[in-house]
């Protein structure tokens, strides 16, 4: 918690999984976005896929860094969607008037790989032969 | 339940406050939903204290109605430059520090009573209930 656990980031075909199971704090959510950048470059991945089914509340910090992440790997012709948000967290959401802007947001992991593949054509499948790509992890400094 | 006093000093600190306040409101008995808000308004406001301020304090209270409600009232306080104009604070998407401008309207819709104090070159206070339903 607090920012001291490790937010990995996968790479499974041309998306990128994002599991974060931490509660982050602003510094961690910060190199969290550097990162994902830095890893669309290098590995040429054109899906974000970030599982916050764990994150127990999003604040306007992070509903901005959502968005952000979104805006910048859609320059870097990438697309993000957004899986597992709890019932709760919709609902904070929705009464801090935060939109989420070009976010897609589905259900869970399979539905976001779905959308991926069906809406923008970016395949999850051809890592299933090659297996896994872990591509680093994020250590919080302290 | 005692008062409690958490420091804001650093961005750590924000995590630290929200930590607390959702323990807290899960010992009062709140539902998830209410845990969840109280939580983001802790979040919210705790930052705009390391933001704007540099320092300060959350104190934690159970709370209770005269028709006998119970619930929990957060008292976020800091002796920084104050708010120039608390009604523009307060409109939806007002930010003076590049932000989106929701943390103030956003915390107020998620709370019962939303009180806030402002003297310029004293520091401001902020003092929010949610009551258990």
């Amino acid at each position: 918690m607090n920012g001291h656990g490790r937010i990995p980031i996968l790479k499974v075909g041309r998306v990128l999984v994002v599991p974060i199971q931490v509660d982050m704090d602003d510094q961690t959510v910060l190199l969290l976005q550097e990162r994902i950048l830095t890893e669309l470059e290098r590995t040429g991945a054109r899906g974000v896929l970030i599982d916050i089914s764990l994150l127990e509340m999003v604040d306007s910090f992070i509903g901005r860094m959502l968005s952000d992440i979104a805006a910048m790997a859609r320059i870097m012709d990438a697309r993000t969607v957004v899986v597992g948000m709890q019932p709760a967290v919709a609902i904070t959401l929705v009464e801090l008037g935060l939109e989420l802007n070009g976010v897609d947001t589905v259900l869970n992991v399979d539905e976001g790989i779905k959308l991926l593949r069906d809406e923008f054509g970016i395949g999850a499948e051809e890592a299933f032969d090659g297996g896994l790509n872990f591509v680093g992890e994020q250590i919080n400094p302290s | 339940m005692e008062n409690r006093s958490i420091p804001l000093e650093t961005e750590r600190d924000i995590a630290v406050a929200r930590n607390e306040v959702r323990n807290i409101a899960s010992q009062l008995g709140f539902r998830i939903i209410d845990q969840t808000r109280l939580t983001t308004v802790a979040s919210e406001l705790a930052r705009n204290i390391v933001k704007y301020a540099g320092r300060g304090r959350l104190i934690t209270q159970s709370a209770s109605s005269a028709t006998g409600k119970r619930g929990l009232r957060l008292i976020f306080e800091d002796e920084g430059p104050g708010i120039a104009d608390v009604d523009l604070a307060m409109r939806d998407g007002y930010s003076t520090g590049g932000g989106l401008g929701k943390g103030l309207p956003g915390s107020k819709r998620m709370v019962d009573e939303f009180k806030i104090e402002s003297i310029a070159g004293q520091g401001t206070r902020v003092t929010v209930v949610r009551w258990i339903h």
